[in-house]
């Protein structure tokens, strides 16, 4: 039996979907796509992923729609010629069949399904007494999967340093972001000053406890990055300029620290990433504790965007 | 209909729905909105599968859902360098359009060509 809850949020996501493509004013569309990725958080609670759910909140809904917002005030003088190369009724046509057929062809694939489906759970189940961690998620993360999250962490860093090639030479090693200006008394101010240290409390704890509950490395550093960027919205904290070493080599730490258990894993237990008997917990405790800074910094950094300023 | 097949459909309709949008609104940011949407329904199909994957004592299969977890990361990351493309695209040429009939002030960087 379907429950109706399911059948609501199925009905509210394809409808907000239906708005993202569909309004007129960019804004709009965005202030759907942050609906829409909280909505979607919710579906994920429903699929038993609360790990995902988290993440999704955290980054698919919070993040990517705070980095939308920042853009889509600076692009709003364009919407209008936009507007004016708006495809024919032709290629409208063309683009609605080719999209119904991958629908359709996705949809026939979901209804015909193997039954029983094929599943890793068992053998996770199986092994993660091994690792020592109480999350399966995390251990497949960083024991089973290590080298996903090892080659997840460079392609973030990556991501980053394209970002940040595309500073015009003016601002090149300068700091990313426009400088705020807040009112000190304001509202904005008091809460950058009250929330954040609730807010860091809060993002440690999702960092330590996704050892053996839902939680993790990822949405915490989210969590304080968002804090961060609270801090530098009310203009009480100044956006690093990116020339700094000490930057460039906490962003490397992790990532480095990564690699380097890796190597440890590949003279003592046998293969790249393993880790040797008994080592596994402090092991993972290790990459997840070097890891944490680098991806608060990464993660707030890739919101700022390009360098804009000079070092000053 | 289990949860499962429901959500499954869902995320086909998503995946019909973003590529639409992606192929008809002209404005690069409405493309990156719209491929977002591509890669929900992705990552939600993918969801459901895992979810239909429960066993030993697991609300879902945990390896597709560490991978998902990983996706949205990457979705992330990559929108930021997409986001900041067209952000530099404006700086330069105060206009955003994709189309192939360049517009006056890029038409100075055309005729190079």
């Amino acid at each position: 039996m379907i429950d109706t809850l399911n059948i609501g949020l199925a009905a509210l996501i394809l409808g907000l979907g239906v708005w993202i493509i569909a309004a007129r004013d960019a804004y709009a569309a965005v202030v759907g796509f942050i609906a829409y990725g909280l909505l979607l958080t919710l579906v994920w609670v429903q699929l038993h992923g609360i790990d995902v759910a988290l993440t999704e909140a955290a980054i698919g809904g919070g993040l990517t729609g705070a980095l939308l917002i920042g853009a889509v005030g600076r692009l709003r003088s364009t919407e209008g010629a936009a507007r004016a190369e708006r495809p024919g009724v032709t290629t409208r046509w063309l683009a609605a069949v080719v999209s119904a057929a991958v629908t359709g062809a996705l949809a026939i694939c979901v209804l015909v399904l193997p039954v029983p489906s094929p599943t890793l759970a068992p053998e996770v189940a199986a092994n993660i007494a091994v690792t020592e961690v109480g999350n399966p998620i995390t251990a497949v993360l960083l024991a089973f999967r290590a080298m996903d999250t090892l080659l997840e962490a460079i392609v973030l860093l990556f991501a980053l340093i394209g970002v940040w090639s595309l500073a015009p030479d003016r601002a090149w090693g300068g700091r990313p972001g426009l400088l705020q200006q807040a009112d000190p008394n304001g509202m904005l101010a008091y809460v950058a000053r009250v929330l954040p240290p609730i807010g860091i409390v809060v993002g440690a704890y999702i960092f330590w406890v996704g050892a053996d509950h839902p939680g993790g490395k990822f949405q915490g550093a989210t969590i304080l990055a968002a804090m961060w960027l609270l801090v530098m919205m009310a203009g009480l904290g100044d956006a690093p300029p990116v020339s700094r070493a000490w930057l460039r080599w906490l962003l490397v730490a992790g990532p480095l620290a990564f690699i380097g258990i890796g190597m440890v894993g590949a003279v003592h237990a046998g293969a790249f990433l393993a880790y040797p008997e008994g080592f596994a917990k402090p092991l993972i405790l290790v990459i997840e504790f070097a890891l944490m800074p680098t991806l608060t910094l990464i993660l707030g950094l890739m919101l700022l965007g390009a360098p804009r300023r000079g070092e000053t | 209909m289990t949860a499962g097949t429901l959500f499954g459909l869902c995320a086909a309709a998503l995946i019909g729905l973003g590529l639409f949008g992606l192929i008809v609104n002209p404005h690069p940011l409405r493309k990156i909105l719209a491929f977002n949407v591509v890669g929900s329904g992705v990552f939600l199909l993918f969801g459901a599968i895992a979810y239909r994957g429960a066993g030993a004592g697991l609300g879902g299969d945990p390896v597709p859902q560490a991978l998902l977890i990983t996706g949205i990361v990457v979705a992330f990351s990559a929108t930021a360098l997409a986001v900041a493309l067209l952000l530099r695209l404006f700086d330069e040429t105060g206009s955003v359009t994709l189309s192939n009939d360049a517009p006056a002030k890029a038409g100075k960087d055309a005729d190079a060509h």
